[in-house]
């Protein structure tokens, strides 16, 4: 249960929220362009990382703003958060 | 009661208030005070129970959380027993009625006590080996060891109780008050910071609160003395809450903590009356001192479980707390120093400690030194290699330890006794710590696991006994020095306080005691509610079992109601002992929440019965009621099902209710429909992707039937969207799919389409949607509002008008879900019971009839329209639903387009929606009933049959499927293989009711 401080509304307990799996994964502009590989790929492919995980998260019960976080799946520890379109503060 | 058992000389217990109380159906007494253990132990009753597999005798071994034996049930109310009470903790109360568990008929003559017997049969890991096989008769065996295992009985009766939920903040939680806590508490609250001090018990002040010896003293007051004016002083300090009786369970990330209020268990039931039983304090905390203490270690030897046999820091507490005497002619046994304080609380009382075996060879510190002047036996270097009693300790046998501690020399000597107190040095309690994600190290001086505090999660600090200091001096300077650092405090007045007490001089520390007896003929018993012994541990490490985590479940051990608190070590150590492995390297296994049981009633709190999940009702829903509708649960939306008529079955309604609509007139309250209102000026762009088909082109005034998709390419959600504007729209979802459908529209506006110019309003409550079906529908719309056009010319299906019906602006869609002419009226819906009503009137002539979500669903599946969720699972595609008419071909994309042509979605023989007939037109098939083609073994599934009705309207039964390549087999044979028949069935259309729509314009 942890706490997120959502870059809208400020620090908020972790049931507001949901999680919208990994960050950064940007829908093709043509996906009739690519071949199924390369459409599966986007579709299916994540990642499940033990440590640093770039993810989106809704306050759904709050401003229902999308958001971006690094997390430590290993400690929930959370290192960063920034609004979508921004460049993420730590690599 | 043996009043020689109850010494006069107390500060804790009232003995001027006498407490009537029950125990096994005999009548006892106690004073204000005590807990049920130490009232029965004044009783002279240490037998309280039977252990869980070999059913030997058990009584009282500890005061407190850690107890393995004294679990009994309180109460035989059928609503409020409560199992699995710890006897030392449930604080005494003027009626309380108490029972043995896991005994019958009684816990002096147990039936089960054969087990004891029979024990050389039953090692660790039986029933795992004996019931194995043959498989299949595991349901056989499973009676008789259900029957024969369990604890306590659980209530029958609903539990009657009030529990509560509350959140809590606060800057510093302090966990446990004992001395440590205290000092932590008092620095924090005095430098201003809102403090909560959390204590299990009903008092503060832990264990030094009776120390009152002249060893332990600071600033030159006895120990207790000084700590009682600490506690009073911090009484008085505002911004401290206390909160006793109250028990942490669980300590999760971020400092966030669960712990149970005891409000009233310790109040007799009159008192009870209205009052909240437990409380679930939900802590959310800047910074947590844990402060929990530690828990005395039993000593591993032959028949180390007999009644009588208790922790003897336990004895010391019953002497000096409660003023109970454990015993008239007591022994001790110990490996460290903490004995001797309970040989000289004995002493001091007048009760007689006969010898005290001591396994170190030096153990001299002022503590030993001042034993030895009373003239109390000590035996150096002995340990006891059996015990005799069967429903309490009779004697001990004492052997001289070998020089390594591996075996015993020399003669054999038996000392009476009628209680022996054990020592093994102690444990810190991290539970709370590890939970919270901290790690341990290894101490090897003393073999403690104790927090490592390079590897603490949060911000928390570990201090006193739970971070393993166990003397007075360290305990208070290490507490002191570090929460100053923790709090960043300035230099205060506990910095140098005058403390005197007595130092372990001397450690020795044996796992498993040896014996003069062969292992294999000794009982030296680890885990004592589950009947683990050491034996057990190393037979699991014969059989090839080396992780700690694999040994525990093996051999059950720890896996009692006190969860090893008492013991885990020992398993450790043997394991360790046994296979040369250092302790620190194999780890412990984990602590997991909640640290003590809680009840069901503290979990759940006020969120029972009709405030367990929130209850939607529409507009309408008074009258549905007083018109005997019956009910059926959609998400959280209470939605008619069906209106029967004099004692109608619900196939009888749902029957007439479907013949009513298609012969004349039926109404259906739709309002649970989702409804998104769509505004922007990129609208009908933001339509064309998140829809299949087309909507640039849709006329204002005009609806069209959408389908959703997720990316995938499966079907999502449907329904019909309305133009209302060159920029407005009003979207329509399923039922259940209502607001994960907004979700998902605001996650493509959010994320990927940022430049869309368009807004997401959620209107399902604000409109109300009834909708009129029917040849006459027209006719009753006509009644309603007489001045609407309502030609095909001015109002044609799949059209929309703006309307009033009085002055109440309502929308009216020429829509329709039955095939029947129909209309559907939105209102705003505090004005939709009125206006349904009117159409009820106005429609009587007509014979209107209002129908549930059965009827729906039965005149839907004559038209052979989808329901999502029914006949979809998201696996299927627009094309396997044969539904390729709704692709917007030329569109360049949409949500899941470019998954309708990967290789998957492509395949032929992808299952796809049929319909279905039956060879016999009476037969109803079940929903979920499978299709094959032929009976012959092994038999090859084709599908299955997602909805099915008897169709009063054609006068046979129906039903759609989804088959494999089922587009091309119309006119296929197949059968539904039920449990004692067959059903021939054949593949249809789907569409089996008016397939040219003509009832549309009738």
């Amino acid at each position: 249960m942890f706490i997120i401080n959502c870059p809208y509304c400020g620090e908020r307990d972790q049931t507001e929220f949901s999680c919208g799996g990994e960050a950064h994964i940007e829908r093709p502009k043509q996906p009739t362009e690519l071949s199924d590989d390369q459409w599966a790929e986007y579709l299916f492919m994540r990642k499940n990382i033990k440590g640093i995980q770039f993810e989106r998260w809704n306050h759904i019960h709050g401003c229902r703003k999308w958001f971006n976080v690094v997390r430590d799946t290993s400690n929930d520890k959370i290192h960063a958060v920034y609004k979508m379109g921004e460049r993420p503060p730590i690599k | 009661m043996s009043n020689n058992l109850r010494i006069n000389k107390n500060n804790f217990i009232d003995q001027t208030v006498r407490i009537s109380f029950k125990f096994n159906g005999k009548k006892l007494f106690g004073y204000k005070g005590d807990t049920l253990a130490s009232a029965l132990l004044a009783n002279n009753i240490h037998l309280v129970g039977r252990s869980f597999k070999y059913h030997r005798p058990r009584g009282i071994m500890t005061c407190g959380s850690e107890e393995p034996n004294a679990i009994i049930q309180v109460g035989k109310d059928p609503a409020l027993t409560d199992p699995n009470v710890r006897a030392t903790e449930i604080e005494l109360y003027e009626g309380l009625e108490a029972f043995s568990q896991n005994c019958w008929p009684s816990v002096n003559f147990d039936i089960g006590g054969i087990n004891n017997f029979l024990s050389p049969l039953l090692p660790a890991g039986f029933y795992y080996k004996t019931f194995m096989w043959p498989a299949s008769f595991w349901e056989k065996y499973e009676f008789f060891i259900r029957h024969s295992a369990g604890l306590g009985k659980s209530p029958t009766k609903p539990d009657q109780d009030l529990y509560d939920h509350q959140y809590v903040h606060c800057d510093v939680l302090v966990i446990g008050g004992g001395i440590s806590g205290i000092l932590s508490a008092k620095l924090s609250a005095e430098k201003g910071l809102n403090t909560i001090l959390i204590d299990d018990k009903s008092y503060l002040g832990g264990s030094t609160i009776y120390q009152d010896d002249d060893i332990f003293k600071i600033n030159n007051e006895t120990s207790n003395v000084w700590l009682k004016n600490q506690i009073e002083k911090l009484k008085r300090i505002p911004n401290l809450t206390i909160k006793n009786r109250t028990s942490v369970a669980a300590f999760h990330g971020y400092n966030y903590l669960l712990a149970r209020e005891n409000l009233t268990d310790h109040l007799s039931a009159h008192e009870r009356k209205g009052k909240i039983r437990q409380r679930l304090l939900k802590i959310r905390a800047k910074k947590v001192v844990i402060a929990t203490g530690a828990i005395e270690r039993p000593l591993i030897f032959s028949n180390n479980d007999r009644p009588g046999i208790i922790l003897s820091s336990s004895i010391k507490k019953y002497i000096d707390y409660y003023g109970v005497k454990t015993g008239e002619n007591i022994s001790l046994f110990t490996n460290n120093d903490s004995a001797y304080e309970t040989a000289i609380s004995l002493n001091k009382s007048g009760v007689k400690v006969k010898v005290i075996i001591d396994i170190r060879e030096n153990p001299s510190s002022i503590l030993s030194e001042k034993i030895e002047k009373t003239g109390i036996k000590i035996l150096r270097g002995y340990t006891i290699t059996n015990t005799d009693g069967y429903k309490r300790i009779k004697s001990i046998d004492v052997m001289k330890l070998s020089k390594d501690g591996g075996s015993v020399i020399g003669k054999k000597v038996t000392y009476k006794c009628d209680c022996l107190g054990i020592s093994g040095g102690w444990t810190p309690m991290v539970h709370l710590f590890t939970q919270s994600g901290g790690k341990l190290k290894f101490r090897n001086n003393d073999n403690v696991f104790i927090p490592d505090e390079n590897k603490t999660p949060s911000e928390q600090i570990s201090v006193g006994s739970s971070n393993g200091d166990f003397e007075l001096d360290d305990v208070i300077n290490n507490t002191v020095k570090n929460i100053k650092i923790f709090l960043g405090l300035d230099k205060n007045k506990y910095e140098n306080l005058d403390i005197k007490c007595s130092k372990e001089k001397q450690k020795r520390n044996i796992w498993l005691l040896p014996s003069n007896e062969a292992i294999s003929k000794t009982k030296p018993f680890l885990d004592f509610q589950n009947d683990s012994t050491a034996k057990d541990v190393k037979l699991a490490l014969r059989e090839g079992f080396k992780s700690i985590e694999h040994v525990k479940r093996y051999t059950t051990t720890g896996m009692g109601t006190d969860q090893g608190k008492l013991s885990n070590m020992h398993a450790l150590g043997i394991i360790a002992d046994t296979t040369g492995t250092n302790m620190g390297e194999l780890g412990t296994t984990t602590f997991r929440p909640p640290y003590t049981p809680l009840t069901f009633g503290a979990i759940v709190g006020r969120n029972v019965g009709e405030f367990f999940d929130h209850t939607r009702r529409t507009a309408i829903h008074d009258w549905h009621v007083e018109n005997k509708a019956e009910f059926e649960n959609v998400g959280q939306w209470k939605r008619p099902w069906y209106f029967p008529k004099n004692g109608e079955t619900m196939y009888e309604a749902v029957q007439r209710e479907s013949k009513a609509a298609r012969v004349s007139a039926g109404i259906l309250d739709a309002s649970t429909l989702g409804k998104i209102d769509i505004q922007g000026e990129d609208a009908s762009e933001f339509l064309n992707r998140v829809y299949t088909n087309a909507w640039s082109k849709l006329a204002i005034g005009k609806c069209r039937y959408g389908l959703m998709l997720n990316e995938d390419g499966m079907v999502y959600d449907d329904g019909v969207t309305t133009r209302l504007g060159e920029n407005h729209y009003i979207m329509t979802t399923t039922t259940g799919g209502a607001a994960n459908v907004l979700s998902k529209l605001e996650d493509y506006l959010q994320t990927e389409w940022p430049e869309l110019n368009v807004y997401l309003t959620t209107v399902t409550d604000q409109y109300s949607t009834m909708s009129i079906c029917g040849p006459n529908s027209k006719k009753i719309i006509k009644k309603i509002i007489p001045s609407l056009d309502l030609s095909d010319e001015s109002f044609p299906h799949m059209s929309f008008k703006n309307s009033k019906i009085d002055n109440v602006n309502c929308r009216i869609m020429r829509i329709s879900f039955t095939g029947e002419h129909s209309y559907e009226i939105n209102v705003q819906s505090n004005y939709a019971k009125d206006v349904w009503e009117r159409c009820i009137e106005a429609g009587k002539e007509f014979n209107i009839t209002p129908y549930g979500t059965e009827t729906m669903h039965l005149l839907r599946a004559e038209k052979g329209f989808i329901i999502t969720g029914q006949d979809t699972d998201g696996t299927l595609t627009p094309s396997d639903l044969q539904m390729d008419w709704i692709i917007g071909k030329k569109k360049y994309d949409f949500i899941g387009k470019r998954s309708l042509y990967r290789s998957d979605t492509i395949r032929e023989d992808r299952k796809q929606l049929v319909g279905l007939l039956t060879d016999d037109p009476k037969e109803v098939l079940e929903e979920g009933a499978q299709l094959v083609e032929s009976l012959e073994k092994p038999i090859d599934m084709l599908g299955h049959v997602t909805s099915s009705y008897f169709s009063p309207n054609l006068n046979k039964s129906i039903a759609l499927a989804v088959v494999r390549s089922g587009k091309k087999l119309k006119g296929k044979k197949l059968i539904v293989p039920m449990e004692n028949k067959n059903i021939n069935v054949t593949i249809t259309d789907t569409v089996f009711y008016d397939k040219e729509n003509k009832r549309l314009n009738a």
